[in-house]
């Protein structure tokens, strides 16, 4: 069974997760399912994309925005990681004054110098926020909304005084190129090649490098600064470099995506693919899936529906965020909500199986038991305060089907539901659990006796025989519960 | 030849003293308890000496020499809340990343930092769950991942931000006999420990704060019912008083 999915629906008692080992194989039945969908949808999307005419084009469209994605969600997966997703955004915005002005000194807008000067800028923005933050008394959020924004805006008019000389539109600052992007070629070996494409490949193969060059560096200092920085590992040099990376990247898209929609591509897929998976490696190869799948989809989308290539992508990218949160095999609500169904349907099936128990009971105790029944062989609670809804029938009929089903209870001919031998020796199991708790509560809370019944109601589902064997060592083995019924042996 | 030497320290958050004029020395390996109670200072001495915490003045020494030159030799468990335990990486990597600082940059763990990190793992008593993402664990396991990886690091002083709190009885015990395994092994290893009814069990010496220290020596000298009253029975208002002057003037 799941150990994080313990938590009571009935009652609040936080409980400590059991000391079970998992199992030497991973239960990995939904990763598979996964990665089959996945597959299909990758194969569906080539289907798709090469249906269009002129496929050229399209390929180089799709191929332009996958490696801009992607190049984005493997550097954006630390962002994520980091609980710095807004700093990406604020980095993707500062930039532009950076390449602003590498643009008036050598007049091009591509090249080394353009990189070299938004990843000054991305550093530049780290550093200010932190300045702030440390002298200014600014706070941190504060400091990096005021910086970026100011940054950001010096571009937007450094760019408009630049767009007087040359023919360097505002707009497509903003919401990038994507859709023409692959008809600037240049030839590569025989090869029109996008311009783009250069560009790009050159930043996902550097990205790349970073990742498998600083791998153990990144991991540690994402995950515990202070042990990385006590070990003698510079914590905020890592994250300058990072930070530097993010930049570049951004910088790389820019002409594809545009500065707005950038932000999409950094944090989508990193948020995305951690949902996912449990293991970083497996996150970052999640994250570029992700991206691939935007770039088909959004591509197929924006010509179907022509609109924007980049906009199409991030809304796609945005869906598939919105489906790993319901679906995701481990984290998914889906999952979480099918095991707390599951669990509470046990609930129901053990609370009928310890009524049958008792009422054996009663029976074997003959004619002598009259009066009010004490407060242990009462119904459930929940039927006394909640007159039954029809879910509540419906999850009564359900567990009582299962009970049948799986051999722990049994109907005459006349439709009364009798326990089987091991039904017998469940419901023991639970009304044990049951005393034993009474007992326990009796010996250490001050709760008056008509109390401890409701509480022992909750947590029998919970006690196993571990725990029981635990009880009724601290409770010196007691006979009988303090409403004066005996303990059934375990 | 001393273990550890703290000269004169002071350290200020936001240009506030919150730990004062901290002069502490161990001549040799010791198994130390850091108490006090809550706003003391525990977590703030640990962290000044490692330099995660602003030390503004003093010194410390590790081994005769600066700590900047002894990383390699100090290991360090942080306080388990003060980590992302969603962090998708398992429980054998954590215990990696304690082989980390003696790898240097860029070189990745191979089979022989592995072997030392199961090692590691099977001393705590976790073994079996090597393969398990680390939010998967209840807090006791949790605690003992944090010290097998310190295990890993193969330090000769050991730091730990209370490494048995809100820890079952198990772990409790598992982390002290790991502890005092060290200790016998010729090691140094400070804790910082809430639990008052344990200290004389665990530890040899002891350092009472706060916001400076009230007592410190061997725990048969330093843990008496006067110096725990000193240390427990309220903040010295003065230094409170002190400490916002300090601030306001230096920030004015």
């Amino acid at each position: 069974m799941n150990a994080q999915l313990l938590q009571s629906p009935l009652g609040d008692a936080p409980l400590e997760k059991p000391m079970v080992p998992l199992p030497a194989r991973r239960d990995i039945r939904g990763d598979v399912v996964l990665g089959v969908v996945v597959a299909v949808l990758l194969a569906l999307g080539v289907v798709l994309v090469a249906r269009f005419p002129s496929p050229h084009l399209s390929w180089w469209t799709v191929a332009l925005a996958a490696t801009c994605s992607s190049a984005c969600g493997l550097v954006g997966c630390y962002l994520v990681l980091r609980k710095m997703s807004l700093l990406g955004d604020a980095i993707s915005h500062a930039v532009l004054p950076g390449i602003a002005l590498a643009f008036f000194f050598t007049g091009e807008i591509t090249g080394v110098p353009i990189f070299l000067g938004a990843m000054a800028l991305g550093v530049l923005t780290t550093l200010l926020t932190q300045t702030l933050r440390d002298y200014g008394n600014v706070p941190e959020d504060t400091g990096m909304g005021v910086v970026y924004t100011a940054l950001f805006a010096a571009g937007v008019i450094m760019v408009q005084f630049g767009a007087r000389q040359v023919d360097l539109d505002p707009g497509c600052v903003l919401y990038g190129l994507l859709d023409f992007a692959a008809l600037n070629t240049t030839t590569i070996w025989g090869v029109d090649v996008p311009r783009s494409m250069l560009t790009l490949g050159i930043a996902l193969a550097l990205t790349v490098a970073f990742i498998v060059a600083f791998w153990k560096e990144l991991k540690i200092t994402s995950f515990d600064a202070g042990l990385a920085t006590a070990m003698g590992y510079r914590a905020m040099l890592v994250h300058y470099l990072l930070m530097a990376v993010v930049a570049g990247v951004t910088v790389a898209s820019f002409e594809a995506v545009g500065s707005i929609l950038v932000v999409a591509m950094l944090i989508v897929p990193g948020a995305t693919a951690h949902l996912l998976t449990d293991r970083l490696g497996w996150m970052l190869a999640w994250s570029v899936v992700v991206s691939v799948l935007s770039a088909l989809y959004g591509y197929a989308l924006s010509r179907w529906l022509n609109v924007s290539v980049a906009g199409m992508m991030a809304v796609v990218a945005g869906a598939q965020f919105a489906l790993a949160v319901f679906l995701a095999p481990r984290h998914g609500l889906l999952v979480k909500w099918a095991s707390s169904v599951r669990l509470a349907l046990r609930i129901v099936g053990e609370d009928i199986v310890a009524r049958l128990y008792r009422g054996e009971e009663a029976n074997a105790a003959g004619a002598n038991v009259t009066g009010p029944l004490a407060a242990d062989e009462a119904p459930p609670q929940s039927d006394v305060h909640h007159p039954a809804t029809a879910w509540a029938r419906l999850r009564r009929a359900w567990a009582t089907s299962r009970l049948i089903d799986t051999g722990l209870a049994r109907r005459t001919a006349d439709g009364q539901l009798l326990l089987t031998a091991a039904g017998r020796q469940a419901g023991r199991s639970i009304v044990r659990a049951h005393r034993l708790w009474e007992s326990y509560l009796e010996r250490h809370f001050e709760l008056p006796l008509d109390h401890v019944h409701e509480p022992a109601e909750r947590m029998e589902h919970y006690l196993g025989p571990e725990l029981q064997t635990q009880l009724a060592e601290q409770l010196a083995e007691p006979a009988e519960d303090p409403h004066g019924r005996s303990i059934p042996p375990s | 030849m001393s273990v550890l030497d703290i000269h004169d320290m002071t350290v200020a958050y936001h240009r506030r003293p919150v730990l004062w004029d901290v002069d502490l020395v161990l001549d040799e390996p010791r198994l130390v308890g850091i108490l006090g109670p809550n706003g003391a200072g525990k977590s703030t001495l640990i962290k000044a000496v490692l330099g995660l915490a602003p030390m503004a003045h003093g010194s410390v020494r590790v081994f005769d020499e600066p700590v900047e030159k002894v990383r390699r030799r100090i290991g360090y468990v942080p306080q388990r809340e003060s980590v992302d335990w969603g962090f998708p990486v398992s429980v054998l990597d954590v215990v990696l990343m304690g082989t980390y600082g003696r790898l240097g940059w860029c070189r990745r763990p191979g089979h022989r930092e592995r072997q030392l990190a199961r090692e590691c793992l099977a001393k705590v008593g976790m073994e079996d769950f090597e393969r398990r993402q680390i939010g998967q664990l209840s807090g006791g396991q949790q605690q003992r991942t944090f010290l097998a990886r310190a295990l890993a690091q193969q330090a000769d002083m050991y730091f730990m931000d209370e490494p048995m709190a809100g820890v079952d009885a198990a772990t409790e015990q598992a982390i002290f006999t790991q502890l005092a395994e060290l200790r016998s092994a010729g090691k140094t290893v400070v804790v910082v420990h809430h639990d008052l009814r344990t200290v004389e069990q665990y530890f040899d010496h002891v350092v009472l704060l706060n916001m400076r220290v009230v007592a410190a020596g061997p725990t048969e000298q330093a843990f008496t019912a006067e110096n725990l009253r000193r240390a427990y029975g309220g903040r010295l208002s003065m230094l409170e008083a002190a400490g916002e002057a300090v601030q306001a003037q230096e920030r004015a």
